[in-house]
């Protein structure tokens, strides 16, 4: 990856290598970890199709290369190939990234003609039960008619499945069914806590236990399948010492685009406040990346205090997370709480702790639902 | 690493030259390689018919007086163990 570890004064920013569009917040699966803003449902604007055409074109000119095509379920824009089709004139390796609900036979056929690149599909667990609770939809067969398809018509595949206390003992039989529909790429993704995940972190944390358990059972395959598979292990960070290099840095390498057109440095930046972040209708994704204040806020160090401010590491996490120094410490500015230099690294102790003790005896959890996300858009919860 | 085999880039990659890196660049499923100038030099000439020997000779007759044996072989090894060529079967 060509990171960008720039100080502030060091001159213009590099450009972006992934543009990850948002198509739309439309989705027929309910996930109790899903990415998009608990707000989202007062949020149903939606660019048009030759909007998101200019977008693409601009970033393309920017410098991305990367196109993620996301949601929500992105097959429910009637636009999807036109958007495909001009992706592929432009060059980009575009990335599907899909529930699998809505792909049929004729739309995968007309994305292998406009030039699609790839399919990530997801699966909640590899048993159909979960499967179908966690996403409270009915589409664990679905999925597996779905991923077969995707393998029938010549596209590489990633299967997802985020991992969290309910599934991540699977592990095993996750990543046999990854084989047996043929996945080029797994992604055992732990449940990255912002958003729906985080109200409902209480009942999705494992425990130390098991995540090495899953670790072990990720290394063992590899062993087995050597070069056929790749299995890629996104790491719990909560049971981490060290931050993760959140987006490579802020305003390093992502850009994404939200349904009405807003632009982020990553998909759940729009949670912190202080921050106005700009839109597609109203400047240029050019002007966006180099010139406003919310891209250039968290670029390089100079925003930072201790202890990363001295820290020589800060050039590999780059502070660790924004989101999650917000959600967990009250403050974006201050370093990522995963850090065990970070004076309020016990919270994440605190909360691994907590979430144990309460075993099942919490709150009931919070399907990703409209109706959820218009009383939490009223009522919201306040961060830690 | 079998030094006879004839390489190929599998179908998921796509390799291309990307002007705002200046560099040729190996795409993937959600994740891409910028390549050095060499690597990108050796990446290019695998077409699935060229074996090591024909890399080699492409190259050397592309930049005359050059002895590339042995980075071509030490390339080839760290693309097969990341996936980026295969064996043709």
């Amino acid at each position: 990856m060509v990171g960008s570890s720039l100080g502030a004064n060091a001159g213009r920013p590099s450009p972006p290598l992934w543009l990850l569009a948002e198509l739309t917040y439309r989705c027929p699966l309910h996930c109790v970890y899903c990415s998009n803003p608990m707000d989202y449902a007062s949020r149903s604007r939606e660019l048009d199709t030759e909007t998101w055409l200019r977008v693409l074109r601009e970033g393309r000119a920017l410098g991305a290369v990367q196109l993620g095509l996301s949601g929500g379920e992105p097959l429910l824009r009637d636009d999807l190939t036109a958007i495909i089709s001009e992706a592929r004139a432009l060059g980009f390796y575009s990335n599907l990234i899909t529930s699998g609900v809505g792909l049929t036979e004729a739309r995968i056929r007309a994305f292998k003609d406009a030039g699609l690149d790839h399919i990530q599909v997801s699966f909640q667990d590899s048993a159909r039960d979960l499967n179908d609770y966690l996403g409270r939809a009915r589409t664990f067969e679905l999925k597996k008619r779905v991923a077969r398809l995707v393998k029938d018509h010549g596209f590489p595949m990633v299967l997802n499945v985020v991992l969290h206390r309910m599934n991540i003992d699977h592990v095993d039989d996750i990543l046999d069914l990854a084989d047996d529909l043929g996945a080029d790429y797994v992604e055992l993704a732990n449940t990255q806590y912002y958003g729906w995940a985080y109200e409902n972190r209480d009942r999705l944390l494992p425990t130390q236990a098991q995540v090495t358990r899953a670790e072990d059972a990720a290394r063992r395959f590899r062993d087995k399948v050597g070069g056929r598979m790749r299995v890629l292990f996104v790491v719990p960070d909560y049971f981490e010492r060290r931050p993760k290099a959140c987006m490579n840095g802020w305003g390093s390498v992502f850009v994404t685009v939200t349904p009405d057109g807003t632009v982020l440095p990553c998909h759940a930046a729009r949670m912190l406040p202080g921050l106005a972040f700009p839109s597609v209708t109203t400047a240029g994704l050019g002007e966006i990346w180099y010139d406003s204040d919310a891209f250039n806020r968290y670029r390089g160090d100079a925003w930072m205090r201790e202890p990363c401010r001295s820290c020589p590491e800060k050039v590999r996490d780059f502070g660790g997370c924004r989101c999650q120094a917000y959600l967990l410490t009250g403050d974006a500015a201050n370093t990522d709480p995963v850090c065990d230099l970070s004076p309020h690294h016990a919270r994440i102790a605190e909360a691994v702790g907590r979430a144990h003790a309460l075993g099942s005896s919490v709150r009931p959890i919070v399907f990703r639902d409209d109706r959820n996300s218009r009383t939490w858009a009223t009522h919201p919860s306040m961060p830690a | 690493m079998n030094l006879d085999a004839v390489w190929c880039i599998p179908p998921r990659f796509r390799l291309q030259f990307e002007p705002a890196q200046s560099a040729w660049v190996l795409l993937y499923p959600e994740g891409m390689v910028k390549l050095s100038p060499s690597a990108a030099e050796i990446l290019r000439r695998v077409d699935g018919t060229a074996t090591l020997d024909a890399l080699c000779k492409s190259i050397e007759d592309a930049f005359p007086g050059a002895s590339v044996r042995q980075d071509v072989i030490d390339f080839l090894k760290v693309a097969d163990e990341h996936g980026w060529i295969v064996p043709r079967s």
